[in-house]
C-alpha cells in the first residue's frame, strides 16, 4: 500500500496528532524530572548569593536559608524570613517586599536589624523600562545603596519619599515611578518589622 | 553542494533575511534590541534552537501529513525549545540568567516555524542544517546591528555588559563612545521602529543600486509580510 494513500487518510491526522503530543509530553516529563534537582540547587545558591548581597560582610554566621520562618502579618500569604544570627543570637531579619512599579511588580530583598534600621536592598526582578527605571538595579546603579543604615520612625515618616514628593530620595531623570515603588516599598517592609518585630525577630514559636 | 551552500548562506545573511528582507519575528526584533549585547544573545539563542528544529524538521518530513503538519511542527518547536530552557537553567546557571529572558521569547519567534514550513519540510536534513544555521546568523547579525545603533545613539555605547553574556574575555569589546546619555527615544519601542526603517529602506536602495549596475532587474523575494509575524 502506498504511504502517500496511508498520508492521506482521514484517520492518519489524529493519529499523527495524538503521537506527537504523546511523545511531547513524555520528553516534558523526562526533561522535567532530570533538571528538577539541579534547576532547584541553582535558584537556591542564586537565593543564598542575593542574601549576602544584602547582609554587610560577617554580620551573621549562619545559613539563612536553613534558618527560616512563615510569620502571619495580616497579608494573604505568610511572610517568610531568613533570621541572620552571630553565635544564636538573632541579629537581623532578611524579607522580600513586592513593589508596584511601572512596567509590573518589582521583587525587593530587603535586610533589617533587630533595631529596625535597613541593612541593605537589592532588586530580585522588575521590568522597568531599560534605560530609564533600571538604575534600581546595583549592576547598572549604586541608588540602592542610600537605604543603608536607614530606618523609620515618627519623626521621619514624611522624609520617605522620593524628593519630588518632598522626601530624601532621588528620583532618576524620566523616571518617577519606579523608585517612588521601591521606597514605598522598603517603608512597607519597615512597617511590617515594627507591627510584627517580636514574631519578626524572634523564634518561631 | 558548493554552490548550493553559498546560495543558502548568501540567502539567510542577506537577499532573504529574516528581519530585512522577510520581514518576520519582529517582535524578539523590536523588543530586546536595546544594546548591542541583547542582540547578539537573542541572535545566538535563536541561530541554536533553529538549527535543532530544522534537523528535526527535516528528519520527520516524511512521516508528517500535509493537512496537520503546522501543529506538529508547532508542539515541536515549543517543546524543543522548553526542554532547552529546563537544561540550560539546570546546567548552565549563570548563562541562563543573562538569556534566559530569550529563551521563552524564542517560542514565539516565527522565523523558526517559518523555516520548517518554507525549508526543512521539502530538504534534505543537511541542507536544512545550513539553512537554519544561515537565517539564524542573519538574524543575529540583523539584531546585533538594530541593538548597537539603538545603543549607540541612545546611551552612548557599544556592547554594555558583553562580559556578562561572552565571558570576561570579552570585556576589550564594551565601549563607552560618549558619557552625555544621549536619545533616551532610541531605547524606547519607537527607536526599534524607526532604526528597522531606516535599515530596511537602506538595505532596498543597496540592493536596487547593486541591481542597476549589474543591469539586471532587482530579485523579486517573497518579502510579503506574513501574517503569522
Amino acid at each position: 500500500m502506498d504511504f502517500e494513500k496511508v498520508k492521506a487518510h482521514p484517520l492518519y491526522q489524529p493519529l499523527l496528532l495524538g503521537v506527537t503530543a504523546l511523545l511531547a509530553s513524555v520528553s516534558l516529563a523526562w526533561a522535567s524530572s532530570a533538571t528538577k534537582s539541579a534547576i532547584e540547587a541553582a535558584e537556591a545558591r542564586d537565593l543564598r548569593d542575593s542574601l549576602a548581597q544584602v547582609l554587610p560582610a560577617g554580620f551573621a554566621d549562619n545559613d539563612l536559608l536553613a534558618d527560616t520562618g512563615e510569620i502571619n502579618v495580616g497579608a494573604e500569604k505568610p511572610l517568610r524570613v531568613y533570621r541572620a544570627r552571630k553565635g544564636q543570637e538573632i541579629k537581623g531579619v532578611v524579607f522580600k517586599v513586592i513593589g508596584k512599579g511601572y512596567g509590573g511588580e518589582i521583587v525587593i530583598l530587603m535586610a533589617v536589624d533587630t533595631a529596625g534600621s535597613v541593612l541593605g536592598v537589592r532588586i530580585l526582578k522588575h521590568t522597568e523600562t531599560p534605560g530609564l527605571g533600571d538604575k534600581i538595579d546595583i549592576a547598572k546603579d549604586d541608588w540602592v545603596q542610600r537605604f543603608n543604615g536607614k530606618a523609620l520612625d515618627a519623626s521621619n515618616r514624611a522624609r520617605w519619599a522620593v524628593k519630588k514628593d518632598g522626601g530624601d530620595f532621588d528620583q532618576f531623570a524620566g523616571a518617577t515611578i519606579t523608585p517612588r515603588a521601591v521606597v514605598q516599598a522598603v517603608k512597607g517592609g519597615l512597617e511590617t518589622f515594627a507591627a510584627h518585630k517580636a514574631a519578626l525577630s524572634g523564634e518561631t514559636p | 553542494m558548493s554552490a548550493s551552500l553559498k546560495t543558502l548562506m548568501k540567502d539567510g545573511l542577506w537577499d532573504n533575511n529574516v528581519v530585512f528582507a522577510q520581514m518576520i519575528a519582529l517582535c524578539p526584533a523590536a523588543a530586546v534590541t536595546t544594546s548591542g549585547t541583547n542582540g547578539l544573545g537573542m541572535g545566538m539563542a535563536t541561530t541554536a534552537v533553529l538549527v535543532v528544529a530544522n534537523i528535526l524538521v527535516a528528519l520527520i518530513r516524511n512521516v508528517v501529513s500535509e493537512q496537520v503538519r503546522i501543529p506538529v511542527f508547532v508542539v515541536l518547536i515549543a517543546t524543543l525549545v522548553t526542554v532547552v530552557d529546563m537544561a540550560l537553567n539546570a546546567w548552565l546557571h549563570e548563562l541562563y540568567k543573562v538569556l534566559g529572558l530569550f529563551i521563552a521569547l524564542i517560542v514565539v519567534n516565527c522565523a523558526i516555524l517559518g523555516r520548517a514550513e518554507a525549508f526543512a519540510s521539502k530538504n534534505s536534513v543537511g541542507a536544512s542544517a545550513v539553512d537554519g544555521l544561515a537565517m539564524g546568523l542573519g538574524f543575529t547579525f540583523a539584531l546585533t546591528l538594530i541593538g548597537l545603533i539603538r545603543e549607540f545613539l541612545g546611551s552612548g555605547t557599544l556592547f554594555a555588559q558583553a562580559p556578562q553574556l561572552l565571558g570576561e574575555s570579552f570585556a576589550f569589546l564594551e565601549v563607552q563612545v560618549h558619557a552625555h546619555g544621549g536619545a533616551l527615544l532610541m531605547i524606547l519601542p519607537p527607536g526599534a521602529f524607526a532604526v528597522l526603517g531606516f535599515l530596511m529602506a537602506g538595505k532596498r536602495a543597496l540592493d536596487n543600486k547593486l541591481a542597476a549596475r549589474q543591469n539586471t532587474a532587482p530579485k523579486e523575494r517573497d518579502s510579503v509580510p506574513s501574517p503569522l509575524a
